[in-house]
């Protein structure tokens, strides 16, 4: 873990409204090494837009500043959109949360992923193809042959996102941010999906940011946990100390899950109060 | 009495059929869920039961009233829904008052806004949000409102199609003890559609499991959390939640 | 209770009328941020204050002749030069602007009320209704406009009102059409399942609740349709099926003017650059409306 592949330093994102403008992201510092990291909050705590402002993806009016946002020694906010373009997809991927807004519809799954190799790297068509073959058996789909030649709506969800990861891998990135790569899907086709994914980082050995709302979820899929309230990060941690958390936001989070043999009358809510300032 | 009784239900959607024979009844006053993944076609017992889809045969009674897919008696004073999205289930250019308004209207009751204020207030808005648009409101505000406008004429059945899978964790929890607290309040019955199961072991009483357009198993509460499901599929959906969650 | 920018803009109306009020200064300002909109707004303002004030702002009498001054060139007594009667151009133009206004407004108050209508049912209860309707919008879609309004004109007899009518009756199948694509978009929508479960009638979701919806792009393409009207009422005055003389009409006016085109231009000219700038007006306007009315744009601030 000692590279760093990920440096970000008081990043962050600003909006101009009618009253001023606003941040959505307050200036939150992390670093990633090729390890697994996940990014929890709630609607609105900034956790997609930190995702997005890594690709510099935040559409105008937003802006996004920091004092360093490097990748792999790259400062990312020195490059040009060209630089940029050159950078997304071949060294940082992004696989987003409904694969059914995310595919072009008129192309088969077979021409997108190929697609998605060749603008970046320059092969012959028989090559492309087969590679293309090979990413789809690597995501598990079964007779990637015929997978190839459908086009998106003739898969089911839990395919789709799997043909969406394909894409994002097949041209062997450094860094995927996957931002609620499972939440459009049925629960028990999110673990496939999320063993998938850390199946294949592993063995690449990428690094991972997994975007998510649901802390129980990424808690099995992660190293380390940085938890998003209003822009700002209120804990950091191991994965695996999760249970141990210390913020009372990161506690309330954890408590407002109902459980299977739920015997509480009525579930703790979280008093905001308790750690907003206003 | 029951409030809902369904007698070998078959649904279709285009004259395909994606419920197939389901039977169940719902005791008045009892909350009932009906889990799945997608597809299993629990949503769409639901829209047969509030009537937006016709195509179905079988028998539906509520309370007791059979229910003519063909020519239908208007059925919303006893029963009205909760929709899974709270972003489209509340008409974007009016205001909370004007949609809190609206089934008062529609059924000729005559009110002076106490009602809009009471229903406000029972379920935990404030009255400065009368006046706001649905898009000046958060999501967990808006299915607030999207519940105060299914109880404005006091209806004794609420079906709940998904009505916190769109919400933040800690926002379903408020909505879940809300729809708890307003069971009690004004003995309600639920039928709730979920796909989590553990969402349907803090509301219901009752569960029907279904996949593939049939109803694999019905179940009481104890006999999920004790681990006492019957059926393969059911066990499997149990497995996959608890894994989840960590246990 | 004061008019105060903070009162518009909270988040928490007291009251309805704070609710509409806040949401019309909302789009306000928003036209504000937008140069091109303001600019058409500023010259659809200055179209109806001209023809309310015509009278006040006209020199001379736009039907007076005065057969010693004819064809005179612009200068400071006559802006726009005159006619081949004697007659001057600027008060002309002035008082046309009246006529051409009430074409537009009759037009719009007429067409667009009965597209709406029309193209919500069709789109609301879909089935044979939607196939007749639609089928009906068709066949006036299928047929240039002017020369449907030509044909309805010369069924009808020249003049103003039934150059009106003609314009309305094939101004309304393409608002039809919008107002239908319009509905079937939410057709399907949960707020109108949730309506409809509450046990409102098919007549009142389509009043109270679709509607509503449809109207802003409705606006929205009135506004942008006023240049054509205008042209097509126009058009139909240069035919001489339009306005009769001596109604100061602009079509009428260039179509007269044609005969000088080439030694006394200005006849012809001036009447048709009132009717571009008019024109534009609108385009600029309907624009600018498009932007501001979208929903998708709305709670974003």
């Amino acid at each position: 873990m000692s590279e760093k592949l990920l440096e970000v330093q008081d990043l962050r994102v600003t909006f101009p409204t009618h009253r001023g403008d606003i941040d959505v992201v307050k200036g939150i510092s992390f670093d990633l090494g090729r390890e697994r990291l996940a990014i929890v909050g709630e609607s609105g705590s900034g956790k997609s837009m930190t995702g997005r402002s890594i690709l510099r993806l935040i559409r105008s009016p937003g802006r996004v500043t920091a004092t360093k946002l490097k990748f792999d020694n790259i400062d990312l906010l020195d490059q040009s959109e060209k630089q940029m373009r050159a950078l997304r997809g071949a060294r940082i991927s992004m696989v987003m949360q409904d694969p059914k807004y995310s595919l072009n519809p008129v192309l088969t799954i077979g021409e997108q992923i190929g697609e998605a190799l060749r603008t970046h790297q320059n092969l012959p068509r028989k090559q492309v193809h087969d590679r293309v073959i090979d990413m789809l058996d690597q995501v598990r789909i079964n007779d990637p042959d015929r997978v190839a030649k459908l086009y998106p709506h003739e898969v089911s969800g839990g395919m789709g996102q799997r043909i969406m990861i394909a894409m994002m891998l097949i041209p062997e990135p450094d860094l995927l941010i996957a931002d609620e790569p499972t939440s459009a899907l049925d629960v028990s086709v999110q673990a496939q999906v999320l063993d998938l994914i850390d199946g294949l980082i592993q063995q690449k050995g990428m690094g991972l940011i997994i975007i998510s709302h649901d802390l129980n979820l990424v808690a099995n899929y992660a190293d380390r946990v940085l938890v998003m309230n209003a822009g700002e990060i209120v804990e950091e941690c191991d994965a695996s100390a999760l249970k141990d958390a210390q913020h009372p936001y990161t506690k309330g989070l954890l408590a407002a899950v109902p459980r299977i043999d739920e015997t509480r009358e009525e579930l703790p809510t979280l008093d905001r109060s308790q750690w907003d300032a206003t | 009495m029951t409030a809902i009784d369904l007698k070998d239900l078959t649904i279709s959607y285009s004259s395909v059929p994606v419920v197939h024979g389901a039977n169940f009844s719902v005791a008045d006053g009892e909350s009932f869920a009906l889990v799945g993944e997608s597809g299993s076609g629990k949503s769409t017992i639901l829209k047969a039961i509030s009537g937006l889809n016709d195509e179905w045969t079988g028998e539906i009674k509520l309370f007791g009233e059979k229910i003519d897919p063909k020519n239908r008696t208007d059925i919303s004073r006893i029963t009205q829904m909760v929709f899974q999205d709270p972003y489209g289930s509340l008409h974007p250019r009016k205001t909370v008052d004007t949609i809190l308004n609206e089934p008062l209207a529609i059924h000729g009751i005559k009110d002076d806004g106490t009602r809009v204020l009471e229903m406000l207030s029972a379920v935990g808005l404030d009255k400065r949000y009368r006046f706001r648009y649905p898009h000046q409101m958060s999501g967990g505000q808006r299915q607030r409102v999207a519940i105060a406008r299914a109880l404005m004429i006091k209806p004794k059945l609420l079906l709940l199609d998904e009505p916190t899978s769109a919400l933040d964790v800690s926002v379903q929890a408020e909505i879940l003890n809300l729809l708890k607290k307003l069971r009690k309040e004004q003995n309600l019955t639920f039928l709730l559609v979920t796909h989590d199961l553990p969402v349907a072991s803090f509301l219901c009483d009752r569960l029907a499991v279904m996949k593939g357009g049939e109803i694999v198993e019905i179940a009481s509460r104890e006999q999920m959390t004790k681990g006492e499901l019957k059926a393969e599929y059911s066990n499997e959906l149990l497995g996959v939640h608890a894994q989840k969650l960590g246990a | 209770m004061k008019l105060s920018s903070e009162w518009l803009l909270t988040d928490s109306p007291e009251t309805k009328g704070q609710a509409l009020a806040g949401r019309a200064w909302r789009m306000w300002l928003a036209l504000l941020g937008n140069p091109l909109a303001i600019t058409g707004l500023v010259i659809v303002v200055a179209l109806v204050l001209v023809s309310a004030f015509a009278p006040w702002i006209a020199p001379y009498s736009p039907i007076g002749q005065d057969l010693e001054n004819r064809l005179l060139p612009p200068s400071w007594a006559h802006w726009m030069g005159t006619d081949e009667l004697g007659r001057d151009i600027f008060s002309r133009v002035v008082y046309g602007s009246r006529l051409t206004l009430m074409i537009v407004l009759l037009v719009a108050a007429i067409s667009a009320p009965v597209g709406l209508i029309l193209g919500a049912i069709s789109g609301y209860f879909g089935g044979w209704v939607d196939k007749f309707i639609m089928g009906v919008t068709d066949i006036f879609l299928s047929m240039p406009k002017l020369i449907m309004a030509l044909a309805f004109v010369a069924a009808l007899g020249p003049g103003i009102e039934n150059a009106i009518i003609a314009i309305a009756i094939t101004a309304w199948p393409a608002y039809a059409r919008i107002a239908r694509a319009e509905t079937l978009t939410f057709r399907k929508a949960e707020f109108i399942d949730a309506i409809k479960l509450q046990g409102a009638s098919p007549w009142r979701i389509i009043f109270n609740h679709v509607l509503p919806l449809c109207t802003s792009s409705m606006i929205v393409r009135v506004t942008l349709d006023m240049a054509g009207i205008i042209l097509t009422a126009a058009g139909l005055g240069f035919l001489g099926l339009g306005a009769q003389p001596p109604l100061p009409e602009w079509g009428a006016m260039i179509s007269r003017g044609r005969n000088f085109i080439l030694d006394q231009w200005w006849v012809a000219t001036m009447p048709g650059f009132a009717i571009i700038v008019v024109s534009l007006g609108f385009c600029f306007l309907g624009d600018g409306l498009r932007d501001i009315l979208d929903p998708k744009n709305e709670g974003k601030s």
